[in-house]
């Protein structure tokens, strides 16, 4: 009886607070720690740009948004034409990259053989491993001669009484950046797509096509569906649009000027920061560049925090779907 | 009245199929989808085309070991960029990974931690973050305080850009090691923390050194943080607190240089960081097919 009651407790005392409890306890904390070295790393980000842009916010507060001014010499900053160029090249690239990349995804989802659906999923994979300076390179000295040769002047002749469309065939400049990122977004809103799109439920497929639909209205049917989530993927593959940078910044142009057309040269957010970053002397200039980045951070988290939320809203937290990128 | 025959019970069915027009209209987006797909894949032959043409020429034993010449002069190779960008990426890796993966661990095995979404959506920002604008952060970070730019704050800035990746990864990675391991080791009387260390990490690693070589690939090519961090050398330097050479920033300056000789050498450049990011990515896909991809 004794002995029993004995091993009993014995065995019992693991369960309640055994070898291990202490070290479990420093185990939890020391992962915690690490987790938040994640979370400090972005406040860390924040506080840094905050902190170079000081001189910057306090000598042009709300203006340094809304004037046209980038004049280093007379300490005069506006960042206008940057908002302007990284919101029209963003959208120009939006525009192209929209109804091709959807397309490609409702074949590679719906309607390619298996083999064929495998290799092209592939292929669109590695086109996002492509690094950006490479696109660059394609975009100056493949891209340019095409657009400014071919593209551009027949663009004038025929649409040359838009506004959009008026002016001399550079090659380099708004349209030649929208095209570079349509073609770098492109990936993100095929997957994303392509995942949101297999994620429709079969049922949904079967009933259409009972019902005596063809196959283009079985699609208009599971793409209803997965619409919030190809919203959101979408929205995804703008923000990555609007913080590019080397690519953009070789083939933009690079000039402060606002102009309707789109075959002018302009000038990003990013692509400034990278042109003058290294070659600022000035306090103010230099703030006036970081400053810039807290923008670019600022309409960035904007963008992916309202293009997360709706992906998972959409997918209810699904594995997978919102940590592609 | 006899059940009419096979034939005939289908005969309305075949004869209310589509109309001649929504038949159309299903063909054309059939075809329209088919094209757009052909159209997404036009892009990646071409610029493949573009690199073969243009750099395969110049892919000779000297570009890869000799130092570039003095300006001006033909010649030389970019065995210092080379070199740079492996040291950067190693710092950038040895920064990285470690925290990358005890935060991943975290998320994983605590996610029921309410701090543990904070981390994961912090994470998950932290990935969105341009890189332009984390080259600004180390730069006020190291550069500053330092009082030059430094191979330190050119690997803390990659080490940056890699850290979501391997965060999300090891977390999806670890959470696949299936439960009756867990339930194994702790039956043996296992604290958890050995549980951990010696079932489940273990168990996951194959997979997190998956996610490491697709984050380090996509950190090879990046251009905009090291511009001013990292900043380029054009003689083989390796110190840590020195500007040092990388292979994304030499063809950036080859590529914009008057020199028709430095041109050819950045096309060359180009193809070399793009086979070493998509061999290395088309490897790692190919070889993990059943391993969750971050």
């Amino acid at each position: 009886m004794t002995s029993e009651s004995v091993a009993i407790r014995a065995t019992s005392r693991p369960l309640r607070r055994g070898r291990g409890w202490f070290s479990d306890r420093m185990w939890h904390g020391l992962l915690a720690a690490f987790g938040t070295v994640v979370f400090s790393v972005v406040a860390l980000i924040v506080y840094e740009t905050a902190r170079g842009a000081a001189p910057s916010l306090r000598a042009f507060s709300w203006n340094f948004l809304t004037t046209t001014a980038w004049d280093p010499v007379a300490e005069k900053f506006g960042a206008l034409p940057y908002v302007y160029g990284t919101l029209v090249s963003s959208g120009l690239a939006l525009l192209l990259a929209l109804p091709c990349g959807i397309g490609a995804a409702v074949y590679l989802a719906e309607i390619a053989p298996r083999r064929v659906g495998e290799v092209v999923t592939f292929m669109v994979e590695l086109l996002a491993s492509v690094p950006s300076i490479v696109y660059g390179m394609w975009g100056v000295f493949s891209l340019a001669p095409w657009l400014r040769v071919t593209i551009e002047p027949w663009l004038i002749g025929h649409l040359g009484f838009l506004p959009l469309f008026s002016g001399f065939p550079f090659g380099l400049g708004m349209l030649n950046a929208g095209v570079v990122l349509a073609i770098m977004i492109l990936p993100t809103i095929v997957s994303l797509s392509r995942e949101m799109l297999l994620a429709a439920p079969t049922a949904l497929r079967e009933a259409a096509l009972a019902l005596g639909a063809t196959r283009a209205e079985t699609l208009g049917v599971t793409l209803e569906w997965s619409r919030p989530g190809i919203i959101g993927a979408v929205i995804l593959a703008l923000g990555r649009a609007l913080g590019e940078t080397m690519a953009v910044t070789m083939v933009i142009g690079n000039t402060n000027h606002i102009s309707a057309s789109l075959l002018a040269p302009g000038a990003t957010l990013a692509s400034v920061i990278a042109n003058e970053f290294s070659e600022a002397t000035s306090r103010l200039h230099l703030a006036s560049l970081i400053e810039i980045a807290l923008v670019l951070f600022v309409i960035t988290l904007l963008v992916n925090a309202i293009a997360r939320l709706i992906i998972y809203w959409s997918t209810g937290g699904r594995r997978g779907a919102a940590t592609a990128h | 009245m006899a059940p009419l025959p096979l034939t005939d019970r289908l005969a309305p069915l075949a004869a209310g199929g589509p109309t001649f027009a929504r038949r159309l209209r299903n063909g054309a987006v059939l075809a329209a989808c088919t094209v757009a797909a052909m159209l997404a894949v036009l892009p990646l032959t071409l610029i493949v085309w573009q690199l073969v043409e243009r750099g395969l020429p110049g892919l000779r034993p000297s570009f890869f070991l000799n130092l570039p010449a003095p300006v001006g002069e033909p010649g030389g190779g970019m065995a210092n960029a080379i070199v740079g960008t492996m040291i950067l990426l190693a710092l950038g890796t040895a920064l990285a990974l470690p925290v990358g993966v005890a935060a991943g661990l975290y998320l994983s095995e605590y996610r029921h931690d309410r701090f543990a979404d904070m981390v994961r959506y912090m994470a998950d920002i932290l990935s969105g973050v341009p890189s332009i604008v984390v080259g600004v952060a180390a730069y006020g970070l190291i550069v500053v305080p330092m009082g030059r730019f430094s191979a330190l704050a050119g690997g803390v800035a990659l080490g940056l850009l890699m850290l979501p990746t391997i965060v999300r990864a090891t977390e999806e990675i670890v959470r696949m090691v299936p439960g009756s391991y867990r339930e194994a080791a702790l039956a043996l009387g296992a604290p958890r923390w050995i549980m951990i260390m010696r079932v489940v990490l273990p168990a996951a690693a194959p997979g997190i050194a998956t996610a490491a070589m697709l984050a380090l690939a996509r950190a090879a090519g990046e251009t905009a943080p090291l511009l001013f961090t990292a900043l380029g050398n054009r003689f083989g330097s390796a110190a840590l607190d020195r500007p040092i050479a990388a292979l994304p920033l030499m063809i950036y300056d080859y590529a914009r240089a008057p020199y028709a000789d430095w041109n050819r050498q950045a096309w060359t450049g180009a193809l070399v960081l793009l086979m070493l990011v998509t061999v290395v990515s088309a490897l790692v896909r190919l070889a993990t097919r059943r391993i969750p991809r971050p």
